[in-house]
């Protein structure tokens, strides 16, 4: 049954990406923050600025 | 800091919905015809493009890769783009993307109806379509990959965490289970056999659920859920914990879908010990996905999108948390061969996978096309709908899979089976597939309410194609360290990518080379007696292989008393060292197969039967759900392909003569003529090259090389008549024929000679009494073939045959007129 040197041997493969990747990211600092990424991504406002923009001129010519 | 213009494609996304929701319908359609299929045979319609065993495939493949394929495709489109703040890497690898996946959905279903199969569950795809699989796999790896690259937040969220190992996971997977020595378009022969390939491709089954059907859907949830309720998620370091916690174990769990069977009970164990652990990176995603919701279950009342993210997590915790149970070995006996497995599947299925695609479409195609939803209370009527269907799908098949393994294993007091005819536990839980028929419809009703529902939501809005949007460039962070830099500095580079892929190309050429080499030469026979197929042997294999016979019919006895009693000497691993593929089945809705060919066995029928049976399953029993195979009578085998196969096999290190090749079509014929004379001697004339020949022959091999030899037996032809016959009533004759009454008659006439469905009763006034005991003895010598009777004579000696008549007229009759 040395299929499992193999099957355990391509396992391992794997799980050494995925620990590489794993530090890559604590290196990179994608950890530091655990608290406003899952908050920030509630918020779309990357729409065009040009809408707020003209919103925003109107208001200054009025006042 | 100035923002920067770039445009959403939000195209590809909408085209990939659109693909969803057709490709559902149609995966839930061929789902009902199985389910169909299952309660009444003659929705098989005496086709050969549509019997269980083609229509089986389609279904699950429609399911896992079209409907939730894209519905993936989808969701990971969208997320990314807003996640990254960047437009997807390439609309061209995106177009190729979409156009070759249902490129090869497409070449799927027409290949599944035609019988064109390797028998790997959920990779049964040939070996053509698996290549293409690979290309658009990595196209769309190398698409997210580059979007990555160049994002414009610096933080990557946690749903793309999932979608990263989604993509390394299936490709790694796919790659190492799917290879195939082919030896023509729609022919090839995985190069692992027998529990090689066992392990291998549960290995890949396992995981498939894991990074296809579990990571991605993970991912969506992380997305899509918070953004439905406009909340955080419950615990973002949670989610980073249960992430990688999941994907590192995830990978060890694949023996415990063979638990039982031939394989080392070391790796029996290893496959249980990572499936117990895996409850708590799992559960850590089920209780981030409800807790979300804390405080905020006033909005699931309102919204049918949460409603079913609720229903959807609530059913990844019930399978996850029954995935480890049924890992135990205790409990598996029970739910490995049933539909325990079958409902299990179905709560993952259609509560995880389903709920999370439907709750996201419903939040997401009113944004994308800038709308409301047509009709929230359509919405919530499909939401009823669904869950109820899941319910009554569920239930039923874990009380018929219950009921069915407590029948398998019921013992007499005098210590026989108790149902030793396996169709009596099939017809007991008939009803049970009639209320899954419903089950289906009520889900396929749901979803077409839903279908209508989008259509109508899509009709009142309008997708931007291109939806501009501004974000600041992303500024790599300050440097944390000198090293961290650099590799920030590396990735950045463009030859990055280049030199990523190229590293990709050559594991994978480095593993077709080499796990052909290591593999190929070791399969040492450990049992002398097993040989390899013989030519007629094979081509019937490969008939069995693309019918889907492994759909219904197991080849694997466990070591239980009660499958051991009811087949015959349990399975050992060195039985399958020439098997590529391997057929161990997964679930029993026939009888096991792996002992059909011990002569003298309780599984053992002889050829005439064989024929009579795959022509008219419902002729020798009508109570009997298998599609019949008739074209086996008409078609025939395509001899020009059996030396190819022959010097395939050769390769794949099957140890035939030198240049045997050349010999394959004598032999061939050698042995196909002595089956067709021995169906002439029961009066059924056929030609040696049709395909039912070769399934005769391969019946017969099935468990022979490890049973004691006995004569290969011939009919005789001509009626046995017996003048006289002298009943034997010692007791030791007696105790002699009832041990042949209960290992080999009871499966048709019941211990007590009473019958059993519709098998005749032999105590009854109109049969037997007035028969005298040579008309007695001459039944069981000739038999009733289209009745399903064999000629015993072929089996039995004279004594034994006077002993059995013995019996039945002395013991059976007496014990009955008392």
């Amino acid at each position: 049954m040395n299929i499992f040197y193999l099957l355990i041997g391509v396992s391992l493969f794997a799980a050494l990406i995925f620990l590489g990747v794993f530090i890559w990211a604590v290196r990179d600092g994608q950890f530091d923050d655990n608290e406003t990424p899952a908050i920030r991504i509630l918020f779309d406002d990357d729409s065009p600025s040009g809408e707020e923009e003209k919103k925003e001129e109107s208001k200054k010519q009025t006042s | 800091m100035e923002n920067q213009k770039f445009y959403y494609d939000n195209k590809t996304v909408k085209l990939f919905i659109l693909a969803t929701i057709i490709w559902g319908v149609v995966g839930i359609l061929v789902g009902i015809l199985a389910a169909l299929q299952l309660a009444f045979p003659a929705f098989n319609f005496g086709l050969e493009y549509t019997t269980f065993g083609r229509i089986r495939p389609l279904h699950t493949n429609a399911i896992i890769f079209a409907f939730v394929g894209n519905a993936i495709f989808a969701g990971v489109y969208y997320s990314m783009q807003k996640l990254l703040k960047t437009r997807m890497f390439s609309d061209r690898l995106s177009k190729i993307n979409f156009w070759g996946w249902q490129l090869i959905i497409v070449l799927a279903a027409v290949t599944f109806v035609l019988g064109i199969s390797t028998a790997k569950e959920y990779a049964e795809l040939e070996w053509p379509i698996d290549i293409l699989i690979a290309v658009v796999w990595v196209i769309f790896g190398w698409n997210m990959i580059g979007t990555i690259l160049k994002r414009r937040v610096q933080h990557i969220y946690a749903a793309i965490w999932w979608y990263i190992a989604t993509f390394i996971g299936v490709a790694i997977l796919h790659v190492v289970n799917s290879f195939e020595l082919p030896i023509s378009l729609t022919k090839s022969y995985s190069i692992y056999a027998g529990a090689q390939d066992a392990v291998v491709q549960w290995w890949y089954g396992h995981n498939a659920v894991a990074f296809f059907l579990t990571t991605p859907f993970l991912g969506l949830m992380y997305y899509y859920l918070p953004k439905a309720a406009n909340r955080p998620i419950y615990s973002y370091k949670l989610s980073i914990i249960h992430f990688w916690s999941l994907i590192f174990l995830y990978m060890w769990a694949g023996p415990h879908h063979l638990l039982y069977q031939a394989l080392p009970e070391w790796a029996q164990a290893l496959g249980v010990t990572f499936s117990i652990m895996l409850i708590a990176p799992s559960w850590g995603g089920m209780i981030n996905g409800l807790l979300t919701l804390r405080g905020a279950w006033d909005k699931v009342r309102d919204s049918a999108a949460l409603k079913f993210f609720v229903v959807a997590v609530t059913a990844y915790g019930m399978s996850t948390f029954e995935g480890p149970m049924m890992s135990l070995k205790s409990v598996n006996q029970i739910t490995h061969f049933t539909d325990w497995t079958i409902a299990h599947v179905h709560i993952g299925g259609m509560g995880w996978n389903g709920g999370l695609v439907f709750g996201m479409l419903y939040w997401l195609i009113p944004k994308l096309f800038k709308t409301k939803l047509f009709s929230e209370k359509l919405a919530n009527i499909h939401f009823w709908m669904s869950t109820l269907a899941i319910l009554i799908y569920a239930i039923p098949l874990y009380w018929s899979a219950v009921t069915q393994w407590l029948m398998w294993r019921e013992y007499t007091p005098e210590g026989y089976l108790a149902y030793p005819n396996f169709l009596e536990t099939l017809t007991q839980i008939l009803p049970m597939y009639t209320v899954r028929i419903l089950a289906g419809v009520l889900f396929l009703g749901g979803f077409l309410v839903m279908s209508f529902n989008l259509f109508k939501t899509m009709a009142t809005g309008k997708v931007e194609d291109n939806e501009a949007a501004e974000a600041p460039a992303l500024v790599p962070a300050g440097p944390r360290n000198p090293v961290q830099e650099t590799v920030h500095r590396w990735m950045e580079r463009k030859g990055v990518r280049f030199s990523v892929w190229v590293f990709i190309a050559l594991v994978i050429g480095g593993a077709v080379e080499i796990i052909p080499m290591i593999f190929i030469k070791s399969n040492v026979p450990t049992i002398d007696s097993v040989k390899p197929y013989t030519p007629l042997e094979l081509e019937g294999r490969d008939i069995y292989i693309s019918e889907g016979c492994y759909v219904c019919h197991s080849q694997m006895v466990r070591p239980f008393r009660w499958e051991t009693d009811r087949y015959g000497e349990y399975s050992k691993i060195g039985e399958f060292v020439y098997d590529h593929p391997y057929q161990w089945g997964s679930r029993r809705t026939g009888p096991d197969l792996g002992r059909a060919g011990v002569v003298g066995g309780p599984m053992y029928k002889n050829a005439a039967w064989h024929y009579n049976h795959f022509l008219d399953p419902q002729k020798m029993n009508e109570q009997s759900i298998m599609p019949n195979y008739a074209w086996f009578a008409e078609k025939d085998v395509d001899l020009e392909m059996t030396p190819k196969k022959i010097r395939a096999m050769q390769t794949l290190g099957v140890p035939y003569e030198e240049g045997y090749d050349q010999k394959a079509i004598d032999d061939y014929m050698i042995q196909a003529k002595i089956i067709v004379d021995d169906l002439k001697a029961s009066g059924i004339e056929i030609e040696p090259t049709k395909q039912m020949v070769a399934m005769i022959a391969y019946m017969h091999k099935l468990g022979k090389d490890i049973s004691v030899p006995v004569e290969q037996e011939t009919a005789t032809s001509g009626e046995i008549t017996k003048e006289s016959v002298e009943l034997l009533s010692s007791q030791a004759d007696l105790d002699a024929a009832k041990q042949i009454f209960q290992t080999t008659c009871v499966v048709c006439h019941g211990s007590d000679g009473k019958g059993i469905a519709t098998f005749p009763s032999l105590v009854d006034d109109e049969w037997i009494n007035g028969n005298q005991p040579e008309q007695v003895y001459t039944s069981i010598a000739n038999g009733n073939v289209a009745k399903g009777m064999i000629a015993y004579k072929n089996q039995y000696n004279e004594e034994q045959i006077t002993q059995l008549a013995s019996y039945i007229l002395l013991v059976l009759n007496n014990e009955n007129s008392k």
